[in-house]
């Protein structure tokens, strides 16, 4: 059992890491066509059909680039930055169940690496650690833009943070565990817990999806490679493949976070039917596109604005509504 | 003197102010304008804009080597020098007016008498790499000889090699095809141009 068990987990690893990967580059390709087509234009189209193949050429692009490694940055830092990013992205995909169960050649496979009774937990934990790729890089890098956008990520880091631990108390509370495979049980028995406890789990699910933006990084909330300063924040040091490291961390978290949203709130993969795993996939595919879809039509926020909306505003509702939950439930 | 009368810009009275709501001063007009910003919808209006350009999907894209977008008239490229639609030759009568009216000295142009006693121009050189294309050339020119193109792609190391008195001279197989184009832009024969016509004063 013990081979079996080990094989089986480090085969879905390989297969989680290398479709997410290939997801992260083909993000890229979708967010340039849909926010071209957004703005009237046509994205890319000369490299294969429609331009499909841009993803390649922009890999091989990145993967032949020279690695620079300036003078003057503390260099163990600037090098294991990037790796922190991708590599706490795709960490946290462990708790989270991408398929219902299914039976292949007899085997049941369950589609999640470890059911971990934390899951939610480890989820968001892992996720957080990989906001020091940005703060180490951006310290590390001997620029002082850099740096700004070190502290900048690390003021909308503690901001945020509080909203999303604080927002999902209430779910936690209704469901009583925090594994993302309990949640769905949950679900599947009560209900939705979008619709659950009179709009608490409503609210709950607008801070959540909120906060999202924050942790992922997309554009209202976009302050750590921060446009308005023309270069790319934390990155501006980096070339070649470790930038493309924190690319793919990026985009492999807004993956991520769009099936950890439907798993917790929005009914996850309900009765783990073929229908019900194609119901997960399109509520992944609404969230990603909608990541996109405000990319292109909302500006960003000031940091100070962000903190604002955070502590003064997301802050306050989230406790009133963990203790209109309590309340309830009692 | 009183300068009020240009100082005054208002032309006339139908200027009014802009109706803008005072910012709110205390805390609790603040966070009015937070609820009535929080819940009037603004941001989901935004988001409608985009995604109906979206469905819409009118791309206002052009694929620039493969599509171009027609070029205007008065455009003012690389010159040509045109021919006579009746007999094919040159319309350059060398008068000399192009190389007197150029401000950057650029055209250079020599002439002879020809075996039938006709002036001929034996030489005609514009230097490119001097040429800020003002367009002058073409407004002087009395027989609409020499015009602006609308060729805009040319690469060359120097500007010198775009083209040469021969390439400027509408090729004899257009001719024949009767593809000439006539020039639009500056100096060129307007629509209204016959009735404008008066009779040549002779009696100085």
């Amino acid at each position: 059992m013990e081979v079996a068990y080990l094989i089986e987990t480090v085969i879905k690893v390989v297969v989680i890491l290398l479709i997410f990967s290939a997801l992260a580059g083909i993000g890229t390709y979708f967010e340039r066509k849909i926010l071209a087509f957004m703005q009237r234009r046509l994205g890319p189209m000369n490299v294969g059909p429609y331009g499909l193949l841009q993803v390649a050429a922009d890999g091989i692009k990145l993967f032949t680039k020279e690695d620079i490694i300036p003078s003057g940055v503390v260099a163990p830092i600037f090098k294991i930055a990037p790796v922190i990013t991708a590599s706490t992205a795709f960490m946290a995909a462990a708790a989270i169940p991408f398929l219902p169960q299914f039976e292949i050649f007899g085997y049941t496979v369950h589609p999640i690496v470890a059911d971990i009774n934390i899951g939610i937990l480890y989820i968001l934990g892992i996720m957080g650690v990989g906001l020091y790729g940005p703060l180490l890089g951006g310290m590390a890098s001997a620029n002082k833009f850099s740096l700004l956008s070190a502290a900048r990520g690390a003021a909308v880091f503690i901001s945020y943070e509080v909203v999303t631990g604080l927002s999902i108390l209430a779910p936690i509370m209704m469901v009583g565990s925090l594994s993302l495979i309990d949640f769905n049980e949950y679900q599947l028995e009560n209900g939705w817990i979008v619709f659950n406890l009179y709009g608490v789990g409503f609210i709950a699910f607008i801070l959540f999806w909120i906060a999202a933006f924050a942790e992922t990084g997309r554009t209202p909330f976009h302050l750590i490679a921060n446009d308005h300063e023309i270069i790319d924040g934390f990155g501006t040091e980096y070339s070649g493949m470790r930038w493309g490291l924190f690319f793919i961390g990026e985009y492999a978290n807004m993956f991520f976070i769009s099936f950890v949203i439907p798993l917790l709130f929005l009914g996850g993969y309900g009765d783990g039917s073929i229908l019900g795993a194609l119901a997960l996939l399109g509520k992944v595919a609404f969230f990603f596109f909608f990541f996109l879809w405000v990319r292109a039509a909302w500006p960003d926020v000031r940091p100070d604005q962000l903190m604002w909306l955070c502590w003064k505003v997301l802050m306050p509702i989230a406790v009133v509504n963990i203790l209109l939950a309590a309340i309830i439930m009692i | 003197m009183n300068t009020q009368a240009f100082n005054d810009r208002n032309v006339n009275d139908s200027y009014y102010m802009v109706d803008i709501e005072e910012y709110p001063t205390d805390g609790w007009g603040r966070f009015k304008r937070v609820i009535k910003r929080t819940f009037r919808g603004e941001l989901f209006v935004g988001l409608w804009v985009v995604l109906r350009e979206m469905l819409k999907f009118n791309i206002h894209t052009i694929q620039y080597p493969l599509e171009k977008m027609p070029i205007g008239p008065r455009y003012r490229a690389v010159h040509e020098m045109k021919r006579l639609w009746e007999s094919d030759a040159e319309r350059c009568i060398g008068c000399g007016l192009c190389e007197k009216i150029c401000i950057s000295n650029c055209i250079k142009m020599d002439t002879k008498i020809d075996e039938n006693s006709r002036k001929e121009v034996s030489e005609y050189t514009i230097n490119l790499g001097r040429c800020i294309f003002c367009g002058y050339c073409a407004e002087v020119c009395p027989e609409l000889a020499i015009t602006h193109g609308g060729e805009y792609e040319n690469g060359s190391e120097q500007r010198e090699h775009y083209i040469d008195y021969n390439g400027m001279l509408t090729p004899l197989e257009m001719m024949t095809q009767g593809k000439q184009q006539e020039f639009e832009g500056f100096g060129a024969i307007t629509p209204h141009e016959d009735a404008r016509m008066k009779k040549t004063p002779l009696a100085y």
